[in-house]
């Protein structure tokens, strides 16, 4: 079985340009199935279900999304199985950029949306330096040179990667994707991130909210960037 | 990529699913072509159908040949070797650069001498108003200056066989004088416009309707002899926009 990791800003169009590439997928005979983590709440699976594939949602809830996908990446694949699937598709919410929840071995997919500027290639970090594929969406609402801009950004910020114009609206760029889904090896066993995680062991992690440092233990970066360990 | 001797747009579907009226267009290098159709039928799509060099991926379903052949993935893709350039409906930048950054980078993305970004700026100030300057921030050009920016980029940086042009007239610019810089000779040209002087300007005109092509016609002599009235007749409306634009008083003009 194929696993491919689906990253990106929120509102980038992530679950439109998976509805048609899992249509181009069916078309070609695959059967794919989605797990849709998200925070607090989607329809998501709604949607996906549309399309007559077997679809699990989880929400990580007050759990950083991505440490919660990585967690629960076996189970997945352990669920996707069971439903005979060909390749899991994980669509993750993909929020604080810090990280990419993307194993090695899968394909890992960062949609990015045009719109939102030619800087925008270098502030996103791993989600898309170490992702194999990059999807650019809403390249219809800017001009071809904006569009050329953006394509050369994200080249500078991962230079091998295959980049793909679609239009989660019109299906543009949908079967390209699917093309390479179908062109990917199974996924191994033992599987490590091809990123760490966020920085994340403090109090604030265990449910702190007083705001003043006293309160505060654990691994802490300061504003200067000087990183220290407060604690027993 | 070796040079371009034939377009063929082979035609798809309508938005209702019918097949289009006309199966195959075959454009040769040194044509202008018209689109045109009312507001909503798919002419903005058919441009952009062959600025993807679509594969029948798209809802028109139609696929876009170059020398009676589909083009590779890299040709599609590859800004470097793409030889399509569009000037498109979509005026306003999104980009939060300045013009020299974004002509810079532009340059680079097709392999362009960043010598060029002059030039383009240059080209850009005879096609508009008040001027635009190398400092200037994107976000902050008027929709003429804009479409005189990218219309002049289009000459220079993304100077390609083919070149795909959306309603220039709405633009405020010198639309006559844009369609010659961009209609360079030897090129393919495709021109979506509502304006009848480039309209009839053209050597063939694609009429649109429902989403899809319902013919192709080509320019009479008899047309062309309208297209050469109406061209003085626009060109005495442009000096009658300048006075006024000007804050000049246009009480001597004469009625044609």
């Amino acid at each position: 079985m194929k696993l491919v990791v689906v990253a990106g800003t929120p509102g980038s169009g992530k679950t439109s340009v998976l509805m048609h590439t899992i249509r181009s997928l069916k078309q070609a005979g695959m059967s794919p199935a989605v797990v849709k983590i998200d925070c607090l709440w989607t329809d998501d699976d709604k949607r996906f279900e549309r399309l007559d594939i077997p679809v699990r949602i989880g929400l990580s809830r007050d759990m950083c999304p991505d440490h919660f996908a990585i967690y629960n990446t076996d189970e997945m694949l352990t669920w996707a199985r069971e439903q005979d699937a060909g390749v899991l598709i994980n669509e993750t919410a993909g929020l604080c950029l810090r990280c990419a929840p993307y194993p090695d071995g899968c394909l890992a997919v960062c949609v990015i949306d045009v719109t939102t500027g030619p800087n925008t290639p270098l502030k996103v970090g791993p989600l898309l330096t170490t992702a194999d594929v990059v999807v650019a969406t809403k390249g219809d609402i800017v001009s071809q040179a904006e569009r050329e801009v953006f394509r050369e950004r994200v080249n500078e910020a991962n230079p091998g990667c295959r980049i793909i114009e679609a239009n989660g609206l019109s299906g543009q760029g949908a079967s390209e994707l699917a093309e390479v889904i179908s062109e990917t090896p199974d996924v191994g066993q033992e599987l490590n991130l091809r990123h760490n995680a966020p920085l994340a062991i403090c109090t604030l992690c265990t449910g702190e909210t007083r705001v003043a440092k006293k309160h505060h233990m654990g691994v802490l970066r300061h504003i200067d960037g000087f990183t220290e360990y407060r604690g027993e | 990529m070796q040079d371009i001797h034939e377009l063929t747009i082979i035609c798809g579907i309508d938005k209702s699913g019918a097949k289009e009226d006309v199966e195959k267009i075959r454009i040769c290098p040194g044509e202008i072509i018209g689109i045109v159709g009312p507001t909503g039928s798919g002419k903005s799509s058919l441009i952009c159908d062959i600025e993807q060099l679509s594969q029948g991926d798209t809802p028109t379903r139609r696929k876009i040949l170059i020398n009676g052949k589909a083009p590779g993935r890299d040709i599609r893709t590859d800004p470097r070797k793409k030889r399509i350039a569009q000037l498109s409906q979509n005026m306003h930048f999104l980009a939060d650069m300045t013009v020299e950054e974004f002509l810079r980078m532009h340059a680079k993305s097709r392999n362009r001498n960043s010598d060029t970004v002059e030039q383009v700026i240059d080209i850009a100030n005879t096609l508009t108003g008040e001027s635009i300057q190398p400092g200037h921030q994107l976000t902050i050009l008027s929709g003429g200056q804009s479409r005189a920016l990218m219309a002049a980029d289009i000459a220079v940086i993304s100077d390609s066989p083919i070149v795909l042009i959306d309603e220039i007239e709405n633009a405020g610019i010198k639309k006559q004088e844009a369609l010659k810089l961009l209609a360079a000779e030897g090129k393919i040209v495709l021109v979506v416009t509502h304006d009848p002087v480039l309209a009839l300007m053209t050597k063939r005109r694609i009429v649109m309707r429902n989403g899809g092509v319902r013919q192709v016609i080509t320019t009479s002599t008899g047309e062309m002899n309208v297209c050469s009235e109406l061209v003085k007749l626009d060109n005495y409306m442009m000096s009658l926009r300048d006075t006024i634009r000007q804050g000049g008083l246009v009480e001597q003009a004469v009625v044609v």
